[in-house]
């Protein structure tokens, strides 16, 4: 389980980097690599070239405003985890990354690589596709802004192209009327979830305004249900989800693992927003 | 199948355990690898080779990170620890290796080095774990041999010899 | 007095290094940049059965740090024959076993095919992508079901893929059945599994033109046994190979099985390319190429009484042996054998059949057939209990060999080819501890607060007994330095047991020297030539007995030499911390002066060793050595029982499961052991730890998951899952009981591998204890639960 060769470069700036990358179109991006490493070492990726973006200034940032949190593609999870700023803008951030692997490997993985790696197993892509933030990606046309709902296109595919290198991402911050919560069910602590949810709820007094949920490791891909007005929320999103199989959990238990989350998260969202809504 | 082309080597030099060792690596050689093999520290330990199991955990500028998923030429700039630094300077052993050996927290030895790198980091952040704290410190990485029973304790012992160096 | 130090919490001598990141593993040995070791890859197969058509290595030759690759074509005279088959047995009747390297037919993914030898280890992995086969794809089997069907053949000369076919009995139990006022049978399932230690398998080797003799460092449990393979294979004699054992990361069974192919390739290449060659196993080559265990299909008919004692007892199943089946029968008979846990039913018979798959093949893993004895045998006395309305632990106790029943003969061989006898026990009295210690009588109550507050908990129990301690034979040599310092080599391995603290142990007690002077080393075919492995709990009673005899021998002589020195007689001698004294006196001579003296000289080579010279010792009327004696002090000795001795306990387990997601939590875990006299409770803690967690892996989360093509589907720790701290007790709560051994000096009994014995069948009942559904097939996932939840509404 060694590495194919590769040619490395570790360039200085953002323009060298996107040139080093438009040059070679097997060329990948290694930013904290956690995913990217096995894969290499597998050999089940043979890029012929990687681009080592870890000597980029400026990129390390948690940028957090009332706006919402902006993490720069070097931000490692830890960073955002520790922050005690991004949990009072946006707590799901904070709640999801709780569950990403483990301490250690958060110590080195990024948010943005993260979120762009579109694993449909994984926390993030489903909390910003939820959140409705978005990705800003450098590239050769310039800077672009992409939403999650455009970003998330297959499992382990975004609308990026080769030559886009995505810079930072944004996930909005949480409303004074709204609520958050998060679950997932997993073999073992720390693994890939069998299921995950969270959801996003907006009251106005003790009405729900509006309610959705984002679900991870159940279908292809992060998918976002709306589920303001269903009685039985579990029930509404099976609906509009097309869970699959494997070898740790058949059809018929994921069906159930979203049966029993959807409605527990969503009421855990809820008496959020209301605790929030009430000051 | 892509065609094997020859590695370019890089020059790297490494400091781990606040010594410098200038290397000569192609840019695929794991950290890990270059630790063992082209320093010889052969205390770090590679026993999946895809960052689950924990055994090859050094510190990175004192924060635990898998070695085997990290590349030799991408940490020129940082400091890196591995059990070989976890000691006192006159080959004295240090709060969380005494407690390992106080508790018996090791067995076969493989995945320790990991195990105490992880502690060692963990218990800078946090000196006072409580056992759940400890249990959450040691999470990520495997032991097949201690069914981790012992390493618990270990870690609340270290604390407390930390603890008593320190007072 | 010197405090005796068998039975202390001794910390572990070995730590000192293994703390300091000075453990010596074999991947560390001739650790590259110096040594000129050159490394080894292996092209396996990516299909469970196929034909190989054609090999081309051309491309591999051209690559530059390439140094040199083997297809079996190339292999020379012995080196082409198959792998031998290691342990015999007259019902094996179409034993099978693979090449170092593939010849004409691959049988399992993973199965070697060329082997390369390289700069690197990058550059082997990129050569053996290098090299083209053609393989004629053929039909795989997967499974027992498959097996069992036989549409297709694993090996075309055996016959519905039964490679052996055994029966033992004791009375006529299907009589016994037909008789009895009550019958019920049972289908019970056990998956695959596998041993995965932190450190793979790894071989070094290094040729040494200048005294023709070959170096091989293996991560193995048996370096006498990978010693003579290397040295028949190779065409050497014994005498010119050397085989060490470095520090291993762990065993479990896996690394007793032999040669590995790599343990013969690597010696080869090493003195084909005059080089030190070294092979480290990755984890996706020890998931798809290193031994699997575990899975086994069985069915019970069983006949009792009213009371639930057993009349008759009837078991057929169904071993699968995987691709090859070079470690025997061993993990099938210890199925069929220590299924009897400590029940005596009246009659009983056993048959099964091992079958070929075309998968990893099966040798021993911690327990070794046993875990699924215990759940075939502890399934049935839940189901009988079940099936009278009686408590499961009173079932047990109508069943148990009673302490005045010792020893107690079976009627049926065990896997040593010896009777199958217990030496000694007490279960009442372990079932007595076990049912204190996790509040059995309680529980009841608890059970239905619990209910009330709609949780849902059960409780389970189960019985074992393990046969530890199986020859044929082990040794120690114990030698005194003019030091005073003591150096002692047992011949079996260790792979992180403590052997170096227990056995140390033992000698300060017996020489009466300090702790800190006495070294062990083991292992080390240089130091100890004659020796079998760590294998079936035996390192403390056979090395440990082996110890004691050799440390013994070496005091006898020391006395008889101060005795003489001393002019006192032996009786009135003692040894205290190192040194001999005439009880009552003052008069007293250094052990390591003993050691000056046991050596007559000719030359002294430092101050002390002038005690010993010619003009100054010795009876000029009497040779300098005695005929009947040797010089130097030292003692070897062997231990070789002639049967093994019998270890068991019991363990309880309460569990919770989630009414609507099936998660299954522990929330106690208690363990009654007996092992007998214990060396050092510390480390039979550990041991006991180690394996319950084992068991829980076993029980709950670890299963190997092949497809119907034969590809392993979770060949990785990411799939594979083994237990975190996050999944195990967060206390195990043990008592022991110490019923010692009557067939060795120290009364011992094994204590390595009960751990993981009874996990499935405790969990599986306090499983079913809850949910009130039969658990008949282990491991079981919340997947797997909520399966036989649906299907209890919906039958």
């Amino acid at each position: 389980m060694k590495p194919a060769p590769f040619a490395y470069v570790r360039p200085s700036s953002l323009s060298e980097a996107l040139t080093a990358l438009g040059e070679d179109p097997d060329a990948k991006v290694l930013a904290g690599g956690q995913s990217l490493l096995p894969l290499l070492s597998m050999r089940l990726a043979q890029p012929s070239r990687l681009v080592d973006i870890n000597g980029l200034p400026d990129l390390d940032h948690v940028d957090v405003t009332d706006e919402g949190v902006r993490v720069g593609a070097l931000a490692r999870h830890s960073a955002v985890l520790a922050s005690a700023e991004v949990e009072r803008v946006q707590p799901l951030v904070t709640l999801a990354l709780r569950h990403v692997a483990h301490a250690t490997i958060r110590n080195r993985g990024t948010t943005v690589g993260s979120v762009v790696h579109a694993d449909p197993a994984s926390e993030l892509p489903a909390v910003l596709a939820l959140l409705g933030g978005s990705v800003d990606v450098e590239g050769p046309r310039g800077r672009r802004t992409v939403a999650a709902e455009e970003l998330y296109v297959g499992p382990l595919e975004t609308s990026l192209s080769h030559d886009e290198i995505a810079v930072e991402a944004f996930f909005p911050a949480l409303g004074p009327r709204s609520g958050v919560a998060f679950e997932e069910l997993a073999r073992r602590h720390g693994d890939y979830a069998m299921a995950g949810v969270a959801a996003l709820v907006e009251v106005d007094g003790d009405d729900v305004v509006s309610a959705s949920a984002g679900f991870f490791s159940v279908c292809e891909r992060p998918t976002v249900v709306d589920l303001t007005c269903a009685e039985d929320p579990g029930e509404a999103a099976l609906a509009e989800l097309e869970p699959s199989a494997d070898i740790h959990a058949s059809l018929d238990y994921r069906r159930q693992l979203v049966r029993v989350l959807t409605p527990r998260v969503l009421a855990a969202a809820t008496e959020h927003a209301r605790r929030r809504a009430h000051g | 199948m892509a065609e094997v082309f020859r590695d370019d080597l890089h020059d790297v030099t490494l400091h781990v355990n606040g010594a410098a060792h200038d290397v000569r690596v192609p840019a695929r050689r794991l950290l890990s690898d270059a630790i063992r093999h082209d320093c010889g520290l052969t205390g770090t330990h590679v026993g999946c080779e895809h960052g689950v199991c924990g055994a090859c955990t050094v510190l990175l500028d004192g924060r635990p990170v898998r070695s085997c998923l990290m590349l030799a030429v991408s940490v020129a700039d940082a400091e890196i620890t591995t059990v070989e630094g976890l000691g006192g300077d006159d080959d004295s052993l240090g709060p969380v290796q005494q407690a390992f050996a106080e508790c018996h927290g090791l067995q076969c030895g493989f995945c320790t080095p990991g195990f105490l790198t992880t502690i060692t980091a963990g218990l800078r952040e946090n000196p006072t774990p409580t056992r759940e704290e400890a249990t959450e410190m040691i999470a990520g990485n495997l032991c097949r041999c201690t069914g981790y029973q012992n390493i618990v304790r270990s870690v609340l012992r270290a604390a407390e010899i930390q603890a008593g160096e320190q007072s | 007095m010197t405090t005796r130090l068998f039975g202390q919490r001794v910390e572990r001598v070995e730590d000192q290094r293994f703390l300091r990141g000075r453990g010596r593993y074999v991947d560390d040995v001739l650790v590259d940049t110096h040594a000129g070791t050159l490394h080894a890859a292996v092209l396996r197969s990516p299909h469970a059965h196929a034909r190989i058509v054609g090999i081309d290595v051309e491309a591999v030759l051209d690559l530059d740090g390439v140094h040199a690759v083997w297809t079996h074509e190339d292999l020379p005279g012995p080196m082409a024959e198959p792998l031998p088959l290691l342990i015999p047995h007259p019902a094996l009747t179409h034993g099978r076993t693979q090449h170092a390297l593939a010849r004409d037919e691959v049988n399992y993914v993973g199965e070697a095919i060329a082997f390369v030898v390289a700069e690197d280890r990058y550059v082997a992995e990129d050569a053996v992508d290098l090299i083209r086969v053609s393989y004629e794809v053929l039909p795989p089997v997967v499974g027992i079901d498959a097996a069992r069907a036989a549409t297709c053949a694993v090996h075309d000369d055996v016959p519905d893929n039964v490679g052996a076919r055994m029966e033992q009995r004791n009375g006529d139990a299907p009589a016994a059945i037909a008789a009895a006022p009550r019958r019920i049978s049972l289908d019970l399932m056990i998956e695959r599994s596998s041993c995965q230690p932190m450190e793979g398998r790894g071989v070094v080797s290094r040729w040494d033109p200048d005294t023709s003799r070959l170096t091989v460092w293996s991560s193995t449990q048996t370096s006498t046994g990978v010693r003579g393979c290397v040295a028949a294979r190779l065409g050497l004699d014994l005498d010119q190979v050397d085989v060490i054992t470095p520090d291993v990361g762990g065993g479990f069974g896996v690394k007793i099985n032999h040669p590995w192919p790599e343990e013969l390739l690597v010696p080869m290449a090493a003195r084909a390319l005059g080089r030190p060659v070294k092979f480290t196993e990755d984890r996706r080559e020890h998931f798809i190429s290193s031994a699997h265990e575990r899975g086994q299909v069985h069915h019970v008919e069983v006949g009792f009484d009213d009371d639930g004692r057993v009349l008759g007892l009837d078991v057929m199943f169904w071993h699968d042996h995987g691709a090859y089946s070079p470690y025997g029968l061993i993990v099938p008979i210890i199925t069929a054998t220590q299924l009897l846990g400590p029940y005596k039913p009246g009659a009983y018979r056993v048959r099964f059949e091992s079958l070929f798959t075309n998968t990893v093949m099966v040798t021993p893993y911690r327990g070794a057939g046993r875990p699924q004895g215990c759940f075939v045998m502890e399934r049935t006395m839940d189901a009988i209990a079940a099936e009278l309305g009686l408590d499961r632990a009173e079932v047990r106790a109508a069943n148990f060999i009673q302490p005045d029943e010792f020893p107690f003969d079976h009627g049926l061989v065990f896997q040593d080819g010896r009777e199958l006898e217990y030496d000694s026990g007490d279960y009442p009295a372990s079932l007595h501890k076990i049912k204190e210690l996790i509040g059995w009588d309680g529980f009841p109550a608890l059970k239905a607060e619990a209910a009330a507050e709609g949780r849902r908990i059960g409780i389970g129990l189960a019985c074992y007994v393990e046969g530890t301690g199986v020859g044929p034979y082990e040794g120690a040599h114990v030698h005194v330095e003019t030091s005073g310092k003591v150096k002692v080599a047992i011949g079996l391995t260790t792979q992180g047991q403590g052997h170096a603290t227990v056995f140390a142990q033992i000698v300060a007690d017996e020489l009466g020297v300090p702790l800190e002077d006495v070294e062990v080393v083991s292992g080390d075919t240089r130091r100890m030539p004659y020796a079998v492995g760590t294998f079936a709990s035996r390192a403390a009673v056979m090395s440990g007995s082996a110890v004691h005899l050799a440390a013994k021998a070496a005091k006898d002589k020391a006395l008889r030499i101060a005795a003489e020195a001393l002019e006192a007689d032996v009786d009135d001698l003692e040894i205290v911390d190192g040194v001999v004294r005439v009880r009552g006196t003052d008069a007293s001579l250094a052990l390591g002066t003993v050691a000056v003296l046991s050596n007559p000289l000719r030359y002294a080579f430092d101050e002390a060793s002038k005690l010993a010279t010619q003009f100054v010792v010795g009876d000029p009327g009497k040779p300098p050595v005695a005929e009947d004696d040797e010089p130097g002090l030292e003692g070897r000795d062997f231990y070789s029982p002639q049967r093994a001795t019998f270890a068991s306990g019991m363990h309880a387990v309460i569990v919770e499961t989630d009414p609507d997601t099936a998660e299954i939590r522990i929330l106690r875990y208690a363990v009654v052991h007996d092992c007998g006299n214990i060396i050092n409770p510390m480390i039979v803690e550990g041991q006991i730890h180690g394996g319950v967690a084992q068991g829980v892996g076993g029980a709950l989360y670890e299963k190997m998951e092949y497809d119907e093509s034969g590809q392993l589907q979770n060949a990785s720790f990411m799939d594979f899952l083994m237990p975190y701290v996050t999944e195990v007790p967060g206390e195990i709560e043990i008592d022991h009981l110490e019923t010692p051994s009557p067939l060795n000096p120290l009364g011992i009994k094994g204590a390595g591998e009960a751990g993981v014995i009874p996990g499935s069948a405790a969990i599986a009942a306090a499983i079913e204890d809850a949910e009130g559904i039969a658990i008949t097939s282990m491991p079981i996932s919340p997947s797997d639960l909520f399966a036989l939840r649906s299907r209890k509404e919906t039958p």
